[in-house]
């Protein structure tokens, strides 16, 4: 039992590592700050939330794997709030989407 | 057979390695720029993928305080993005940033350029064609 958890949790790790060079790719390939910030906070949290979760299993006390899972909580719950407080400064401010975006529902303009 | 414990060593190995990669992506982005909110993107990417590198560090020495700083650093990493989009809101735009927009449209529109010449003579003649072709539409566009 206690190997197949131990199984479990170095999948976990891997997963979670793999999911955060993705992000990091996708915000070195994007093309401009919407369409990056779609790439870190979605496979970025994905990412740290698999190694905290793969941390928890990994414990054998319930402490740390109680805090564990509510770091992995709290993270869920604050990386949106972060991101879409970030894009919508940018957006306010001005900075405008790449050349290539097919549609802005936020464009002043078309109110309807 | 490879024992377990051998499998999770390699595992923890493999992932440090790969966190390690993606902080080094991640920081060429933040040096990189071109605009303030990618480098504030960059900066809250680079606190989660420290959190991960931490839960990592934690199971690998079994010591379990590093969670605790996982939960502090995800709370700074949260305020500090929350702060600079305050900032960012406030600061407004910047000539750097139009600078950098007017530089990004420029290799855009080079791009397209060298695309289009390459389709041309791709179509037309051949081989041979292409790199002169390609070479003074850039040059051109260095020009201006």
């Amino acid at each position: 039992m206690s190997e197949l958890l131990t199984l479990i949790s170095a999948a976990l790790l891997v997963v979670g590592s793999f999911f955060a060079l993705v992000a990091s790719i996708g915000l070195l390939r994007l093309p401009d700050v919407y369409t990056r910030m779609h790439a870190a906070s979605k496979a970025g949290t994905m990412g740290s939330c698999l190694m905290l979760i793969a941390l928890a299993i990994h414990a054998t006390d319930v402490g740390t794997m109680s805090r564990a899972l509510a770091g992995v909580v709290f993270f869920l719950l604050t990386a949106p709030v972060s991101s879409h407080l970030l894009a919508k400064a940018a957006y306010a401010v001005g900075y405008r989407l790449h050349s290539s975006s097919v549609m802005d529902d936020m464009e002043p303009g078309d109110n309807v | 057979m490879i024992s377990v414990a051998a499998i999770f060593d390699h595992a923890v190995t493999l992932a440090l390695g790969i966190l390690s990669l993606s902080f080094l992506v991640t920081i060429y982005r933040i040096v990189k720029g071109p605009t303030l909110p990618d480098r504030i993107l960059g900066l809250d990417m680079l606190v989660a993928i420290a959190i991960g590198f931490i839960a990592v560090i934690g199971i690998k020495t079994g010591y379990t305080l590093y969670v605790d700083v996982a939960i502090a650093l995800g709370l700074v990493g949260f305020l500090a993005t929350v702060a600079f989009a305050r900032f960012v809101l406030s600061r407004g735009k910047t000539e750097d940033d139009i600078i950098a927009e007017a530089r990004e449209a420029v290799s855009v529109a080079r791009r397209e350029a060298k695309a289009a010449a390459k389709a041309r003579s791709g179509g037309g003649l051949g081989g041979m064609e292409v790199r002169p072709a390609a070479g003074k539409t850039s040059e051109r566009q260095d020009n201006e």
